[in-house]
């Protein structure tokens, strides 16, 4: 256990495991987002109330799914990082949060999209799509938080006791949200039909969110490693690697 | 241990604190009363912007009077850790024997017991200028109390993150106000029961169980910003 740990500190140690990792995730991530995209947008049916609108749900919930799981893996990466002083999660927190913020964006667009064919409006006030939104502010804190400092290890610092914060109050403002929602509820407009999803139009969904978490995996490692490659560039092995690709 | 040995234990250290704090925000009365000022102000905006109508203004006035009092205890916010920080008194408290988070608990006990309260003693008269319904008055100031509470320990988190930093009071609001929501929807929309008739107890209870929450957890992580926001 130990052992593994103090590999874990290594930057250098990852820098090599994740070159092995990364390729087998792109190429999961590309073949699951592949084969979900083309069943889900041509061979799925339609949905017998919203016709071909709901399709964005093969791209909404994925990305909403990542939008609160990348938060979650990004005040985890920083409690890692607070206890073991394992510097590679705090690199790895640092790449996660954009991405995270993106997901969130790309969750809220879709929804505000998908919500002209079947609300009629680009915007409501739903709790789910409050909290999404609030979700962002939340992300776009930790980032600001973390650029604000001028020595890199208080912005890391700080970043992750915010995060940690942040991940303790979602469960708390996703709560109260809902209550907030049922208690203002606007009186003309039910959501049926989704509860009972068929099971051609939920593989897909399974299939896509598992590509986005794949993608997502992938592309943390890769961005994790150059963030290794800049914040090592004074280090021995750094530079031999660089000597290397000369 | 050291070499002078602190004489008595926890309960002077926070009662020190909490008396220290209170003189010293007592004789800068500006900084108490400024939150006060701006509260006032906010809502003699919404009338002049929306409309003086009274029914119009009687409904959205719970709303009103909670955003304005919330935005006005995250005015002074930025206050709560300053001159410490300024001065290095916040060093000493660090260096202190005692738990940082009693001692950081103390504190923000001061801000609420200075901000929080006369807020919410002061939002039932603006709440006469709103034209507030019968019968929420003493809900308004209730809820307004205990929410506060919640927001002062929320926002110290906030505050001791970014003492550190030259210009950290626009980031302060865009870090606090997200986890300032829940306390909004319960606070306002205890207000908004009682108006209506229903029952205020869940909301006030959900209120409590925040501050619950908020005392517990809180203190730990003011502790842990305080620690970052010195050594950076």
């Amino acid at each position: 256990m130990w052992a593994f740990i103090n590999k874990l500190r290594s930057p250098k140690w990852f820098y090599s495991i994740s070159a092995k990792l990364q390729p087998w995730f792109w190429a999961a991530a590309a073949l699951l987002l592949l084969v979900g995209t083309v069943w889900g947008l041509a061979f799925a049916p339609a949905d017998y109330q919203q016709g071909n609108s709901f399709r964005i749900i093969y791209v909404h919930v994925p990305a909403a799914f990542l939008a609160q799981s990348i938060f979650v893996s990004m005040a985890i990466s920083g409690l890692v990082f607070m206890v073991w002083k394992i510097k590679v999660a705090d690199m790895a927190a640092t790449v996660m949060a954009p991405l995270g913020a993106a997901m969130t964006f790309v969750a809220l667009f879709s929804g505000a999209v998908w919500g002209v064919p079947t609300w009629g409006t680009w915007w409501m006030w739903d709790a789910r799509l409050t909290s999404m939104l609030i979700l962002l502010f939340l992300y776009l804190g930790v980032i600001a938080l973390r650029g604000a400092f001028n020595s890199r290890d208080s912005g890391s610092r700080a970043a992750s006791v915010l995060a940690m914060v942040g991940v303790i109050n979602i469960p708390i403002i996703k709560y109260s949200v809902d209550w907030w929602y049922t208690l203002h509820q606007p009186a003309s407009f039910t959501i049926t039909g989704r509860s009972a999803m068929p099971m051609e139009m939920w593989a897909p969904l399974l299939i896509m969110v598992l590509g986005f978490y794949c993608f997502f995996i992938a592309l943390t490692l890769m961005r994790t490693r150059s963030e290794i490659l800049r914040r090592e560039t004074n280090k021995r092995w750094v530079q031999e690697l660089v000597e290397e690709v000369r | 241990m050291s070499m002078h040995a602190p004489s008595g234990g926890l309960m002077v250290a926070v009662s020190a604190t909490f008396k220290r704090d209170l003189t010293l925000l007592l004789r800068r009365r500006g900084e108490v009363l400024n939150p006060l000022v701006f509260f006032a102000l906010v809502i003699t905006l919404f009338p002049i912007g929306i409309s003086p109508d009274p029914q119009l203004l009687a409904e959205i006035a719970p709303g009103l009077l909670w955003v304005a009092a919330l935005l006005a205890a995250l005015l002074s916010l930025d206050s709560l850790f300053r001159s410490d920080y300024d001065d290095g008194s916040l060093e000493q408290l660090l260096l202190a024997p005692q738990p940082l988070a009693a001692l950081s608990l103390a504190k923000v006990a001061v801000h609420w017991l200075l901000t929080g309260l006369p807020l919410a003693l002061m939002a039932p008269i603006l709440g006469i200028m709103l034209a507030l319904p019968a019968g929420s008055y003493l809900i308004l100031a209730l809820s307004l109390a205990l929410g506060t509470a919640s927001l002062s320990l929320i926002g110290a988190i906030g505050a001791a993150l970014t003492v550190g930093l030259a210009r950290g009071g626009v980031l302060l609001s865009l870090l606090v106000l997200p986890l300032y929501i829940p306390v909004l929807i319960f606070g306002a929309g205890a207000v908004q029961a009682a108006i209506l008739g229903d029952g205020i107890a869940a909301h006030i209870a959900i209120l409590g169980a925040l501050l619950a929450i908020s005392l517990m957890l809180a203190p730990w992580a003011i502790a842990a910003s305080l620690r970052i926001s010195i050594n950076g």
